[in-house]
C-alpha cells in the first residue's frame, strides 16, 4: 500500500510538472520582471509614432538600463502614443527636460527608449512626463527620405 | 541475389504491417483499458514517466546552455545578442525539445519497456497469463504503450521550459543579455502555432518510441541474447523512426 502511495504521488508530481511546463510554454509567463529595484519613479512620455516598441523593453541612460517600459497605448485625444515606464529611484537626480528617443539595439535588435539629460535643476518624479521626445525612426521613411533627395538633387545639376 | 532482395523485401513488409496490426490492436484496447483499469497506466506513467525526469531536466538544461552560448557567440557577430532568446525558444520548442526528449526517453523509457516484455516473455510468464485467461496484450502491452504515450508530451513539455531557463541562465545572467528584450524577443516572435508543432511531435514521438519499445520486446526471441538484442534494435530503430518522422511533420507544417 505504502509503495502505491509513493507511486501515486510521483506520477501525481511528474503530471503537474509536466503540465505546468505545458502552461508555462503556451502562455510564455515571464519570469522577467528582473529589472528589480524595490522602488521605481513612474514617468510618461508622448511619442508621434513607437516604432515596434514593446513594454518591458528596457529604458537607458548613457547606455545603462535604469528602468522598463510598462504600458506603450495610444492616447485617441492626441493621436499620440503613451509609454509609460518606471525608473528605479536610486536615479533621482535626472533633469525633468531630459529628451527621451526610440532607439533600435543594433541592425536586428529590440527597440528602447533611450534617455538625454537636459539641464534643468528639478528633476524626474512620480508622475512627470517628458516634454522632449523623438520618434522611432521608420527605415522605410529614411530610406524614403534618401531617394527622395538623390532624386531632386540630380534635377539640379 | 535477385531472390535474396526479393525475400528480405517481402520479409520486410511482413514486418511493416504485423507492426501496423499490432499498433491497431493496441489502439483497439486503449480507451477499455485508459477508463477501466487506470491504476496500470497510472503505474506506466510513473515508470516511464516520473523517473525520467531526472535525466530530462538534467539534459534540458544544458542544452538549453549550449544554445544560449552559441547562440550568443554567433549573434553577436550582427549585433543581434538580444535574438539569442528567440533562438533557443525556436530551436527547443519545434525540434529540439520534442526529438532530444525522444531520444532520451527510447534510451531511458524504450529500453526498459523492450527489455522487461522480453524477459517476460523468455520466462514465459506471458504464456502463463494466458493460460489464466489473462490477456497479456491488455493487462502488460497497452498499459506501458499508453503509459509511454502520456509521459512523452509532458516530457517533452519540460525539456524546452528547462531549456529556456538554461539559455535564460548562460545568456543573461553569464553573458549579459538584457532580460527584458530576451523575454520580450521570445513573446514578439513566438506563436500558439510554433508551440502546437512542438506538441504535435512530441505526441507523434510518443507513440512511435512506446509502440516500438513494445512491438520489439513482444518479439524478442525469447532467450538472454534475444531480448539484449530486442533492446538495442528498440533505441535504433526508435531514433530512425523519430528522425523520420521529425523531418515529415516539419515538412507538412512549413
Amino acid at each position: 500500500m505504502q509503495q502505491t502511495r509513493a507511486v501515486e504521488l510521483g506520477t501525481g508530481l511528474f503530471v503537474l510538472l509536466g503540465i505546468g511546463a505545458l502552461f508555462f510554454l503556451t502562455t510564455q509567463t515571464t519570469g522577467g520582471n528582473d529589472f528589480s529595484a524595490s522602488e521605481t519613479v513612474e514617468v510618461e512620455a508622448r511619442f508621434e509614432n513607437v516604432g515596434s516598441l514593446k513594454r518591458r523593453a528596457p529604458v537607458s541612460m548613457a547606455g545603462v538600463t535604469i528602468g522598463r517600459i510598462v504600458t506603450v497605448e495610444f492616447d485617441p485625444a492626441t493621436l499620440e502614443a503613451v509609454v509609460v515606464f518606471i525608473i528605479d529611484s536610486k536615479y533621482d537626480q535626472i533633469p525633468d527636460d531630459s529628451d527621451a528617443s526610440i532607439l533600435t539595439a543594433g541592425l536586428l535588435g529590440s527597440q528602447y527608449i533611450a534617455l538625454q539629460p537636459g539641464g534643468s535643476e528639478t528633476f524626474l518624479e512620480n508622475g512627470s512626463e517628458i516634454m522632449f521626445t523623438q520618434s522611432a525612426i521608420v527605415l522605410e521613411n529614411l530610406i524614403g527620405k534618401y531617394l527622395f533627395n538623390r532624386e531632386s538633387g540630380s534635377d539640379d545639376e | 541475389m535477385f531472390r535474396e532482395i526479393y525475400y528480405a523485401v517481402l520479409e520486410f513488409l511482413r514486418t511493416f504491417g504485423a507492426l501496423q496490426l499490432f499498433f491497431l490492436r493496441l489502439l483497439q484496447h486503449s480507451p477499455s483499458i485508459l477508463f477501466r483499469r487506470f491504476g496500470l497506466v497510472v503505474k506506466q506513467v510513473h515508470n516511464a514517466g516520473a523517473l525520467s525526469i531526472v535525466i530530462i531536466m538534467v539534459c534540458g538544461l544544458f542544452v538549453g546552455g549550449v544554445l544560449g552560448l552559441q547562440g550568443y557567440s554567433n549573434l553577436a557577430r550582427f549585433n543581434a545578442e538580444d535574438s539569442v532568446g528567440t533562438f533557443a525558444a525556436f530551436a527547443l520548442i519545434k525540434e529540439l525539445g520534442p526529438v532530444i526528449t525522444a531520444l532520451l526517453f527510447a534510451g531511458r523509457a524504450g529500453t526498459a519497456l523492450a527489455s522487461e516484455i522480453g524477459l517476460m516473455k523468455a520466462t514465459d510468464q506471458l504464456s502463463a497469463m494466458e493460460m489464466m485467461a489473462v490477456n497479456p496484450m491488455r493487462r502488460i502491452l497497452v498499459p506501458r504503450f499508453l503509459g509511454g504515450v502520456i509521459s512523452m508530451p509532458l516530457l517533452a513539455a519540460v525539456f524546452s521550459t528547462i531549456g529556456l531557463f538554461g539559455a535564460h541562465l548562460v545568456g543573461v545572467n553569464l553573458l549579459g543579455v538584457d532580460v527584458g528584450a530576451f523575454w520580450q524577443q521570445i513573446q514578439q516572435t513566438l506563436d500558439m502555432a510554433d508551440i502546437y508543432e512542438g506538441v504535435v511531435k512530441s505526441v507523434v514521438f510518443g507513440v512511435v518510441a512506446s509502440l516500438l519499445a513494445v512491438w520489439e520486446g513482444y518479439n524478442a526471441i525469447p532467450t538472454a541474447e534475444g531480448v539484449g538484442r530486442a533492446t538495442t534494435r528498440t533505441v535504433v530503430i526508435t531514433a530512425i523512426a523519430v528522425l523520420f518522422f521529425d523531418f515529415l511533420i516539419t515538412a507538412i507544417v512549413l
